[in-house]
């Protein structure tokens, strides 16, 4: 069953074109990921999905909803966890989950135990009542996976998840996906990190300056264009991927 | 625009200002109470009388007005850029089932809600102080709210087009203080030059003023112009930080 597909998607931002007539198809249950550099036109494709800003021209549908038509049904249904930290400060770790659940009409007593268990899963249960400025980065990451699950999504979509975390915290992160897909969860990710895409996506799409240069399992691209997946890369782009240390 | 998921937005304003009501609650209460008594007892003492009220008295009223305003204007300046910039909290809520539209509607209650709130309070003091004659001052409420909004609207629209916090200061420079200052809560404004009191009849805290004053002094139906002012502004005004706001955080 086709859970999101995308048709001729093109993005402009004044003379800027940061999608450029990109196509495809995700799956339900499948983990795609979108790899390549910054600039590439990743995070726009994901904020044109997640029904944060519109097209300039072509087609997208999220279960089977327009996006420009319906966006508030196709919320509804996916979490998004994004690149940036938009926490609230002001508030406590419960409390941002709590206050957050309010805006899908989710009344406390179902968002309460919901948030104490998604603070199990993501391992802050210690840190419910804590301020936000004592966190690490790590720790904000990980309460923002845990908001982007407060609804129960269907679709989850994340913007570079594991960027700028520590060795332990990322494999937390990818263990917590890990059991999202056992559940059948949906999943969209971007990343520029090449052991995440070979490791927890089930179809890779390489992309650069707006474009999809190619997309697949990572090992149908590594057995067409040989070696490994930083070498599809960089057979591809012509460009290596550069890894940001944390 | 749902008003269900813009009563969302307003509720989690209201959940962190209830973390940090305490201090807010204190610093809005002292600026004008200190207006009351530098001017309306040191000045006092030299400017016997206004209109036939002694100047405390007569610049009381306004008091409420203009807490009202700046209630508003702070929360919805510097509150709701800091919210949209630096915290990054809109991207968060637009992320959810809640439009920009219902995003706007949620900042400008709160907006109005907060003027009610510190309206409210001053009310309540310069009462207890005896510088109010009538109850009838208490029908000043809802046009409290209706000047909330309307300085919401103004302050979202600035929100929307500057190019940072920096610029607020021309917003409260150029515009505010001069409203301010010649509202006719310090002093009426028939003896100044009439190009004054044509200009002060197009700002809303002139006519918040006029209201306040007449109906704490029990005078209700003689301002029936000015309500219909701001009832006509409020309407007028409301298109423009809604679609602003959605050209400046929806790309």
């Amino acid at each position: 069953m086709v859970i999101v597909r995308v048709e001729h998607l093109v993005k402009h931002y004044g003379n800027l074109c940061a999608v450029d007539d990109i196509s495809f198809e995700i799956m339900k249950g499948e983990c795609f990921g979108f790899l390549g550099p910054n600039g590439a036109g990743k995070t726009t494709a994901m904020g044109i999905i997640y029904c944060f800003m519109p097209p300039t021209s072509g087609r997208v549908t999220v279960f089977g909803l327009d996006v420009t038509l319906q966006p508030s049904m196709i919320k509804a249904r996916i979490g998004v966890m994004p690149q940036d930290d938009n926490i609230d400060p002001d508030l406590s770790v419960l409390q941002n989950l709590i206050v957050y659940a309010r805006y899908f009409d989710i009344p406390k007593k179902a968002s309460s135990p919901r948030a104490w268990e998604l603070l199990d899963f993501v391992e802050l249960r210690d840190k419910a009542n804590v301020n936000i400025k004592s966190l690490s980065g790590g720790m904000k990451r990980r309460l923002l996976l845990a908001r982007a699950l407060m609804n129960d999504p269907e679709l989850l979509i994340m913007d570079e998840p594991t960027v700028g975390l520590d060795p332990h915290s990322r494999h937390a992160v990818w263990d917590n996906l890990a059991h999202l897909k056992v559940r059948d969860t949906t999943i969209i990710l971007t990343t520029h990190y090449i052991e995440e895409a070979e490791r927890i996506c089930d179809r890779v799409a390489i992309m650069d300056n707006g474009k999809i240069i190619e997309a697949g399992t990572p090992a149908h691209l590594m057995a067409r264009y040989g070696g490994n997946l930083e070498d599809v890369y960089l057979r591809l782009t012509g460009k290596k991927l550069r890894e940001e240390i944390a | 625009m749902n008003l269900r998921r813009a009563f969302r937005v307003f509720q989690r304003n209201l959940t962190v200002f209830s973390k940090l009501y305490k201090s807010s609650l204190a610093l809005n209460f002292a600026e004008p109470a200190l207006y009351l008594w530098a001017l309306g007892l040191g000045l006092g003492a030299y400017v016997k009388e206004i209109n036939g009220v002694p100047y405390i008295n007569f610049i009381a009223p306004g008091m409420i007005a203009s807490s009202a305003m700046f209630a508003a204007v702070y929360e919805t300046t510097y509150g709701t850029y800091v919210r949209m910039t630096y915290q990054k909290t809109f991207d968060a809520i637009l992320a959810t089932p809640v439009n920009i539209y219902d995003l706007v509607a949620g900042e400008l209650m709160w907006g109005a809600a907060k003027s009610v709130l510190y309206g409210t309070i001053i009310m309540l003091v310069i009462s207890i102080f005896g510088l109010v004659d009538s109850a009838a001052v208490i029908a000043a409420l809802p046009l409290i709210f209706i000047s909330g909004i309307i300085f919401s609207e103004i302050s979202m629209v600035f929100v929307a087009i500057v190019p940072g916090i920096d610029s607020f200061n021309y917003f409260y420079t150029l515009f505010m203080t001069p409203m301010f200052l010649f509202s006719g809560i310090f002093f009426p404004l028939d003896n100044l030059p009439p190009l004054v009191a044509n200009i002060a009849f197009f700002t809303p805290l002139y006519h918040m003023v006029n209201v306040c004053r007449s109906f704490a002094q029990g005078h209700m139906a003689g301002v029936w112009l000015d309500v219909l002012w701001l009832l006509a502004a409020a309407a007028i005004l409301a298109p423009f930080p809604f679609r602003l706001m959605k050209k400046r955080i929806v790309r």
